[in-house]
């Protein structure tokens, strides 16, 4: 802490400090309680994770990605086999489409409720919103575990389908946890969303302007939440996510409040996602028997594919020269372009504050330094 | 609107504008267009406003080594008057470069991508590219990585610091020729 100016202070939030979601620092510069200014520094984690895959073959790279952003491996795996699978053309069987949707959106869920709450923690509700998230995300956890034999780090897609296929009793299981989904949003929600002190915490703090998030490269809930209708579910339309009726729920202020309904919003429409694949999913294999994923050596060229992960736009760019290792490969992480607008949204703010929206904007750090 | 339009109107709406077209090999058929560094930021700034682009999603480099090509060439000489057929192997130097990549969208149009390269004069002192960051603030984080990772300079970036790497760190390791520094702590530790 040091003295500038007669009331300004600057002050060096992180990297250990417990609301940092990880080791991240913000330089903060204060005038009471307010923040004239705010630098955010990175790179406590970074391991070149880029280098990393570059040295190894295309199907080496695969468990790599679940160390990006480790809450969501699942949708880590899917957008680096979407990115090798245009790249060499390759086809994915209907049944591993549908189980990628599932994995995926299950993801989805166990991210933003523990998003959620974990913001509330940084709010000061310790402990009891979190904890109830955490009961779901151990049971989607669970499930993963038994799907892919690890509960985080999934390592469970491959270009050209999926790993191994899932029994019909974990069909069913999944089935029963979505059924189940559904109340305790309910309940969750009665908690949280009509809360006095939530909603004094949040309204009309850091406010996010429509253009500034689209020229700024906001992705994900973080953008739908300033009013911009743009999901990769509906726009891409990657995968088979034509084939389900959804809705893209949209903010109207772009402040915390909004980007936390959006989290709940958005879980429910994974749901309902959740349960129209559950009943349509059909039999037959889970891997393009053409697909050669040992050794795979694509044609001279490069590929960029993007999907909408829990946090924004994943996307990864891959250049091949013809050898077994990709000669580029390039991560897009969303944890790290939303952070472009962080001092932006604190300005003014007060430094309370910087913790709620920092929460609001949902990084991992194992994505932002990678 | 296809590539080769938006070639043509780079071409009619910056003059001198030199545009051409990369054709890329892999199914995915995600062509791109390489623009000369001098008029890239004229060039973006068109893209943005009146192809309206408005949403850069990707910016990264790529590190090209100097390459050498071999090719043999026959010739016929006539040697004490009989022709014979001689091959000779010429070696051409082709110099490297850094080439920045930008994966641009529209927000508005759902149009997409549309990707446009940048290429610096060789890797060592001339590494400089127009930063597009005034034109997209989706660059100002990228284009620090791009400069702290591979060593390319960004003129007119706001604020050009390295990223990830710590201050005071001289290389680049995300170039192909780049030799990690021995573990020095760790040597000391294995002496003990």
């Amino acid at each position: 802490m040091s003295q500038v100016a007669e009331d300004i202070m600057e002050i060096s939030m992180g990297p250990q400090h417990p609301s940092t979601h990880g080791v991240f620092r913000m330089d903060v510069r204060l005038e009471g309680e307010r923040v004239l200014r705010l630098k955010p520094v990175f790179g406590y984690l970074h391991r070149n994770h880029e280098k990393i895959a570059e040295n190894a073959s295309y199907l080496a790279a695969i468990p790599y990605t679940d160390r990006l952003d480790y809450l969501c491996s699942m949708t880590n795996n899917w957008g680096y086999a979407l990115a090798v699978e245009k790249l060499a053309g390759l086809a994915v069987p209907e049944r591993a489409e549908y189980i990628r949707v599932i994995v995926a959106e299950l993801t989805r869920l166990q991210n933003h409720a523990g998003m959620v709450g974990f913001l509330l923690q940084d709010m000061g509700a310790s402990g009891t919103p979190l904890m109830y998230a955490f009961t779901q995300r151990e049971k989607v956890l669970d499930l993963f575990e038994e799907l892919s034999g690890a509960r985080m780090m999934c390592n469970y897609m491959r270009f050209g389908g999926v790993r191994v296929d899932c029994s019909p009793e974990w069909l069913r299981q999944t089935a029963a946890l979505v059924a189940a989904f559904g109340g305790f949003l309910d309940e969750f929600e009665q908690l949280l969303t009509g809360n006095e002190i939530l909603m004094a915490r949040t309204q009309g703090v850091g406010v996010l302007p429509q253009e500034l998030a689209i020229n700024a490269g906001v992705t994900g809930p973080g953008l739908r939440a300033s009013g911009v209708n743009y999901d990769l579910r509906k726009v891409d339309r990657y995968g088979i996510y034509e084939r389900f009726q959804f809705r893209v729920p949209l903010g109207e202020h772009g402040d915390v409040f909004d980007r936390y309904m959006m989290r709940v919003l958005e879980m429910r429409e994974s749901v309902k996602i959740l349960e129209q694949a559950l009943r349509d999913i059909p039999s037959g294999p889970v891997m393009d028997p053409k697909a050669k994923v040992r050794g795979l050596r694509p044609k001279v060229g490069e590929a960029y594919a993007r999907i909408e992960s829990p946090k924004g736009e994943l996307g990864f760019y891959l250049i091949s020269d013809g050898t077994p290792n990709p000669y580029r490969y390039r991560v897009r992480p969303p944890s790290l372009i939303n952070l472009t607008v962080l001092e932006d949204m604190c300005l003014g703010q007060n430094i309370a504050d910087v913790v709620v929206i920092l929460g609001s904007i949902d990084i991992v750090m194992g994505e932002v330094d990678r | 609107m296809t590539l080769e339009e938006i070639k043509n109107r780079l071409q009619s709406g910056v003059p001198g504008c030199q545009v051409e077209l990369v054709v890329n090999g892999s199914p995915s058929g995600q062509n791109s267009l390489l623009i000369d560094r001098d008029h890239g930021f004229a060039a973006a700034t068109l893209l943005c406003d009146q192809i309206q682009l408005d949403f850069c999603s990707n910016v990264t480099a790529v590190d090209w080594p100097d390459r050498e090509k071999t090719d043999k060439i026959k010739t016929k000489q006539t040697v004490d008057g009989v022709e014979k057929e001689i091959e000779r192997t010429i070696k051409t130097r082709i110099p490297g470069y850094l080439e920045v990549v930008y994966h641009l969208f529209s927000m508005s149009k759902h149009l997409g991508p549309v990707v446009i390269r940048m290429r610096t004069g060789n890797r060592s002192d001339d590494v400089t590219v127009p930063s597009l960051t005034p034109i997209w603030r989706s660059a100002e984080f990228q284009e620090r990585e791009a400069f702290d990772l591979y060593g390319v300079v960004f003129e007119g970036h706001p604020d050009l610091r390295r990223i990830l790497m710590w201050e005071g760190f001289t290389d680049y390791p995300m170039r192909k020729d780049y030799v990690p520094p021995p573990d020095d702590e760790l040597e000391g530790l294995r002496e003990q």
